[in-house]
Parts: C-alpha cells; sequence; structure tokens
C-alpha cells in the first residue's frame, strides 16, 4: 500500500515499525477534602518531572547541541511557574477540586492562549512546551509511564500520533532511521527537529497508527512524503537504491561546500542566496551561498503592526551584513503592491495592481516610507558590502530620480554625523521597457538583477496568478532569452554585473543556458546551491554559450527545452 | 515603586528566549517586580503570564520594582533587554 503524506524532512528510510503510543491520560473532575494533601502529590509529581526533564536536558546538550538543549530550560521555567502553581492553588481551595484537574485545567487555559496566537510560530511552539510539560506531569501523578524514546534499541521508524519536543529530542539516530506522525505541518516542532537531526521524516499521515501493526516492514520517502507499509520486493529494491544515492549525493555535496563555482574551462560564476529575513542566515551559510543576491525586506513591513521604524530597520539590515562577513548582500528596496499589501497603508484601489502603483512607483510617491528605509540602509553600510536595489525601475527619470532621494538621504545623515560605508546601487530587470535601454541604464547604477518572475508575467502580458493563462509562464521561451542576452551584453559593456533573483535562476534545466548567456551571478533559494554548485562545474563554458547562441534563434519553447536534452554543455 | 518605560524594537516582540531569561532575572530578586501592560498589572516572575501577553514589536510596557532597589534592579532587568535586543541600547 502507497500513500503520501507531508514532507517533512528529506531522505528514505526502510525498517520495521516501531508504535510509539502514550497512554491515555484520564483526569476526572473529582472533588476533595484534604487540599494540602491532594497538592502534595502534585508536588511530588513536578518534582520527579523536574529530575527527567534536567536529563533530557543534557542528553540534547551532549547529542544535538546547547541552542537545541535550551528548549528544556523553558521546560523547567513552565514547570516551576509561580503562576500556574498559584492558579492551581486558588482552583483547589475555591472549588475543593483535585490538584491533578486543576492543574489540567491551569496549563489547558495557557495552551489555548499561546495556539489562539496565530500569527506567531514562537507561540505555537511555547503551546506544544506547555502540552508536553503537563504531559509529563500528569503521567507521573497518575502513576503511568511515558514512553521513552532512548529505549529503542534496534533499526526502526517511528509511528507515531504526535512528537512531544522532549520525544523527538531524545530520539536516537543510529537507531530511528526516521518518523511518521499523524498530525503536524511541515513547520511543527517535529518537522524541524527532524531536519536538524536529519532524519527522514512524515507528518500528517492520518490514521496511520491504525493502519500499521508493529514490526510491519515500512518505507519512508521524506523527499515526497511517499510512505509503503510492507513494500513487495520491487519497492523495497527501488528504494534502497534511492537510499543508497540520497546518502550519496548528500556526501557529495557538502564536499562543494566551501567551493567556487567554476566551469571546467575556468569560467567562473557567483552562487547567492535569495532570503526574506536573517531567519534564514543559518540555511545560506550551510548551503555555500557566496553572497546575498536578494534580500526582501517586504517580511520586515508585512509582519509589522505599524510601519518599521528607522532602527528597526537599521538593525535588520546591520544583522544580515554582519552575518555574511567579506561577501556581498544585495537588499531590495520595499516592493508592495500587486497582490501584496500591508494592514496599515491604505492604497487605492487599483483596476490592474500589477500594472499599478507598486513597488518603487510607490516608495517615489511616499516619501517618508522611502527615506526611512534609505536611511536605514546607509546607515547599515558601514557593516558590510552593501548592495542596494530598485524594484520595479522603467525609466532612466525612475533610477536618477531614486538615487536622488538616496544622495538627499546620505547628506542628511552625514550632517547628523552618522557614518555611511561604501555601498552599490543597482536594479531590477524586470519590465521589457529596461530590457532596451540597458546601456543606458547601465551607466546609472552598478549592477542589474533580472527578476524573471515579472519579466515573464509583463513579456506575455500573462497574470501569474491566473491559472487559465498559466500556459504562458514560459521561462525557456527564445523572447526571455534573447531579452537576457541584451541586458547582460549591454551590462558588460558598461562594465558592469548581471544577476539573476527570479525562479529560472534556480531552475536546474536553465543553469546551462543562464551560463552560456553569460549570467554572472545566480541567486535562488539556499538549498539549490549546492546542487547547481556541482553541475555548474561540470560544464564547459564555451560549450554552453554555443549551445545559447543556437537557441537564440528558435521560435518556441518546446523547442528549446528539446535542445537541452541533448546535455552537450558537459565537459 | 519605582517604574521604567519599554518600547520593543525586536520585530519578533517580546519573544519567548528572552522573555524567559527576563523572567528569570525577575525572580532572582526577592521583590514583587510588576510589568504594566495596556493599563493591567501582571507579575513578570511568570513566564506563561509574560508569555500570554503577546507583547508585539513596537510596544510599550512597563516595569515597577517596589522599594528601595529599584534603579538597581531595572537596570539590570533592563540589560536583559538590551543584550538580547528587545529594546534600544
Amino acid at each position: 500500500m502507497e500513500k503520501k503524506a507531508i514532507a517533512a524532512s528529506e531522505g528514505i528510510a526502510i525498517a520495521s515499525v516501531f508504535k510509539f503510543e502514550s497512554p491515555t491520560l484520564d483526569i476526572v473532575k473529582e472533588t476533595i477534602e484534604d487540599v494540602e494533601d491532594s497538592w502534595q502529590k502534585l508536588a511530588s509529581a513536578i518534582e520527579s518531572s523536574k529530575a527527567e526533564i534536567l536529563d533530557i536536558r543534557d542528553h540534547t546538550a551532549k547529542t544535538i547541541d546547547e541552542e537545541s538543549a535550551a528548549i528544556f530550560d523553558a521546560h523547567l521555567q513552565i514547570l516551576e511557574d509561580p503562576e500556574i502553581a498559584r492558579e492551581v492553588k486558588e482552583i483547589m481551595n475555591d472549588e475543593k477540586l483535585s490538584s491533578a484537574y486543576a492543574y489540567d485545567v491551569v496549563t489547558k487555559k495557557y495552551v489555548t492562549i499561546f495556539e489562539s496566537m496565530e500569527d506567531n510560530k514562537y507561540m505555537q511552539e511555547r503551546a506544544a512546551d506547555v502540552k508536553d510539560v503537563a504531559k509529563r506531569v500528569l503521567a507521573k501523578y497518575l502513576g503511568k509511564s511515558l514512553p521513552n524514546p532512548l529505549s529503542i534499541k534496534r533499526d526502526v521508524i517511528v509511528v507515531a500520533h504526535d512528537l512531544t519536543p522532549s520525544d523527538t529530542a531524545q530520539l536516537n539516530k543510529q537507531y530511528v532511521k526516521g518518523f511518521i506522525t499523524e498530525i503536524g505541518g511541515k513547520t511543527s516542532h517535529s518537522a524541524i527537529m527532524a531536519r536538524m537531526l536529519e532524519i527522514p521524516a512524515i507528518v500528517g499521515a492520518k490514521s496511520i497508527l491504525n493502519a500499521v501493526n508493529q514490526d510491519d516492514t515500512m518505507i519512508l520517502d521524506g523527499t515526497t512524503g511517499t510512505y509503503i507499509i510492507n513494500p513487495n520486493a520491487e519497492q523495497h529494491q527501488f528504494y534502497t537504491q534511492k537510499h543508497k544515492d540520497f546518502a550519496a549525493e548528500k556526501t557529495r555535496l557538502k564536499a562543494l561546500k566551501n567551493m567556487k563555482t567554476i566551469t571546467k574551462d575556468n569560467h567562473q560564476v557567483e552562487l547567492a542566496a535569495n532570503i526574506g529575513s536573517d531567519q534564514d542566515l543559518t540555511s545560506v551559510l550551510e548551503n555555500g551561498a557566496e553572497g546575498i543576491g536578494l534580500y526582501r525586506t517586504e517580511f520586515l513591513y508585512m509582519n509589522a503592526q505599524s510601519m518599521p521604524d528607522e532602527n528597526t530597520q537599521y538593525e535588520a539590515y546591520k544583522k544580515v551584513l554582519e552575518g555574511m562577513p567579506n561577501q556581498k548582500v544585495v537588499i531590495r528596496t520595499l516592493d508592495i503592491g500587486g497582490d501584496k499589501h500591508l494592514d496599515y497603508l491604505t492604497m487605492e484601489p487599483e483596476m490592474n495592481p500589477f500594472l499599478g502603483k507598486r513597488a518603487l512607483r510607490l516608495c517615489l510617491s511616499e516619501m517618508a516610507i522611502f527615506k526611512t528605509q534609505l536611511r536605514a540602509l546607509l546607515r547599515a553600510s558601514a557593516y558590510g558590502d552593501l548592495h542596494i536595489m530598485f524594484p520595479m525601475i522603467a525609466t532612466v527619470e525612475e533610477l536618477l530620480e531614486a538615487k536622488e532621494v538616496l544622495s538627499i538621504c546620505a547628506k542628511e545623515l552625514q550632517e547628523e554625523n552618522m557614518a555611511i560605508g561604501d555601498y552599490k546601487v543597482g536594479i531590477m530587470i524586470e519590465i521589457p521597457s529596461t530590457v532596451f535601454i540597458a546601456k543606458h541604464l547601465a551607466k546609472h547604477c552598478d549592477f542589474f538583477s533580472v527578476g524573471t518572475n515579472d519579466l515573464i508575467q509583463y513579456t506575455f502580458a500573462a497574470d501569474r496568478m491566473n491559472e487559465s493563462v498559466s500556459y504562458l509562464y514560459q521561462p525557456f521561451h527564445p523572447s526571455i532569452l534573447n531579452m537576457l542576452k541584451l541586458v547582460i551584453d549591454a551590462s558588460h559593456e558598461a562594465g558592469i554585473w548581471t544577476g539573476m533573483c527570479g525562479e529560472m535562476a534556480q531552475e536546474y534545466e536553465a543553469l546551462p543556458l543562464l551560463l552560456g548567456l553569460g549570467l554572472d551571478e545566480f541567486s535562488m533559494s539556499p538549498s539549490s546551491i549546492l546542487k547547481s554548485r556541482e553541475s555548474i562545474c561540470k560544464m564547459n563554458y564555451k560549450k554552453a554559450q554555443a549551445l545559447a547562441l543556437e537557441v537564440l534563434t528558435y521560435d518556441n519553447s518546446a523547442a528549446v527545452l528539446q535542445r537541452l536534452k541533448k546535455e552537450d554543455y558537459y565537459d | 515603586m519605582t517604574k521604567r518605560l519599554f518600547k520593543v524594537i525586536d520585530e519578533a516582540g517580546l519573544h519567548a528566549r528572552p522573555a524567559s531569561l527576563l523572567v528569570q532575572k525577575a525572580s532572582s530578586f526577592t521583590e514583587d517586580i510588576r510589568i504594566f501592560y495596556k493599563d493591567k498589572t501582571f507579575t513578570l516572575k511568570s513566564i506563561m503570564v509574560l508569555m500570554s501577553l503577546g507583547i508585539g514589536q513596537h510596544a510599550e510596557f512597563e516595569i515597577g520594582v517596589p522599594g528601595d532597589n529599584g534603579e538597581a534592579i531595572l537596570d539590570a532587568l533592563e540589560e536583559v533587554l538590551i543584550t538580547h535586543k528587545i529594546i534600544d541600547a
């Protein structure tokens, strides 16, 4: 039986099923005579839970790291929280109810409060922490033992309804080859931990506990979310091979982390990362990015309740610049409008928002917003290799106007004795007009970065949100490729570089074409970097150039894609 | 009671880690340290209470300490907030 659920952590596991089931904790609403006696019973359950949590904490620090262990400090704090104790005693005294019942009520109250803070994933995790602690305490109180992941001493796939943070922290990678749970999503705690531990995992597999028996054989593909219970010989063989390939690829790619991206015939390009916040930096560094090719500042605005002030922005930009020492960081100025809005900024309704007042157009008419961001960027420039990038430029005049505002801000800051470092200025190439005036634009800036999603949408006049015209999203169409050629050539003639931060840069099949067209920088999601590096390092630049020149003369996407299948660009 | 006003600059608000350290620091003193938020007052020694307030970016709150040691304790608490970039130095 082959089924699918949510892929939570990459990799393949083949092992026997270990059903990880927690005892049911029946907390009944019972009245008591002796409040103190009932309280003591809970207090001793809390005390023995404390010893267990301390053990888990130490184990986690040893097997994973201190940072992961820190969540158990939070568990201890919850365990010893004076307010929980006060509220429990209040219920006990007022209503003469048992301590276990009162504890259940109080902890559930906080779980509900935290879970209702939907926009905040920290709080969702804290809700899981409170549940985890309460479960441990109540199990102790009832004299029931919780299943202990550390007791697993043979190769298994753990099957559970849900795994608490303390369960996941105690999974021993040596024996637990993977896990699958009935509830949870890609960002739930267990999924995050699985990726930290690098074990394959699937979540959201409804009723899986009922579907399996202890010791059934199971295959779990954490990359696709596919799982098979009691596979046949053919499936077994297929996934055994896939498992070997995956492990080999991982080792191979890890070796490329600190390497440069150079073709067989010595042509070097740069692989950079796209990020949305400083929280993405860890994966940027882990995946060997050679810089940040696009930092989308929208999230800084979209996650706030009001316009983020200069200092808040300055701190955020500074953090990223400091996190990427000696490496280029391209920060794009605010790109809202189109399909992105801010709750606290009223915008006139527009018939065609994608063709309306978005990004730079909006910033140039909301000077206060624009200047706040530019001042924050200029102040942060002292902390790294800052590249400021303007989105949605259509004309030379717009670029000059934006640069004028930037120099006014710089002047003001100098008058205020604020330090400003060196910085570069560039633009997004995403409106077709810019392709044909690229040589003029190049005189006024230091780099270009192609935003393919918008460039394609505007070139084909096809709304990328509208499924009925989605067939017109054609990154491999010769029209797009010829535009790229014009832009890249114009930039090189002017002595500046061209990058790409749109989705096309991480399409594996597009790499030889973009390389052949002369693209200098490829910016993509961090997880695509190593695979792209591996591929480019095997290519021959001259052959890729010949390929690119050839397909520029074609008249449709299918022919280009067909031609790429020849794979004659490797050395 | 000595009081001091703070404004949150961190985009994630007064989130779990610093909140936890703030409670830890507050709990190290015997004084009944209070937090004043949205016209209400709560103990600063409970992580449950502090987190359920959901203090977000740009929010303002006051901390109040009774007794003679107010300024010194507030300095210690302020240091936790500055170290974790919850407020401006």
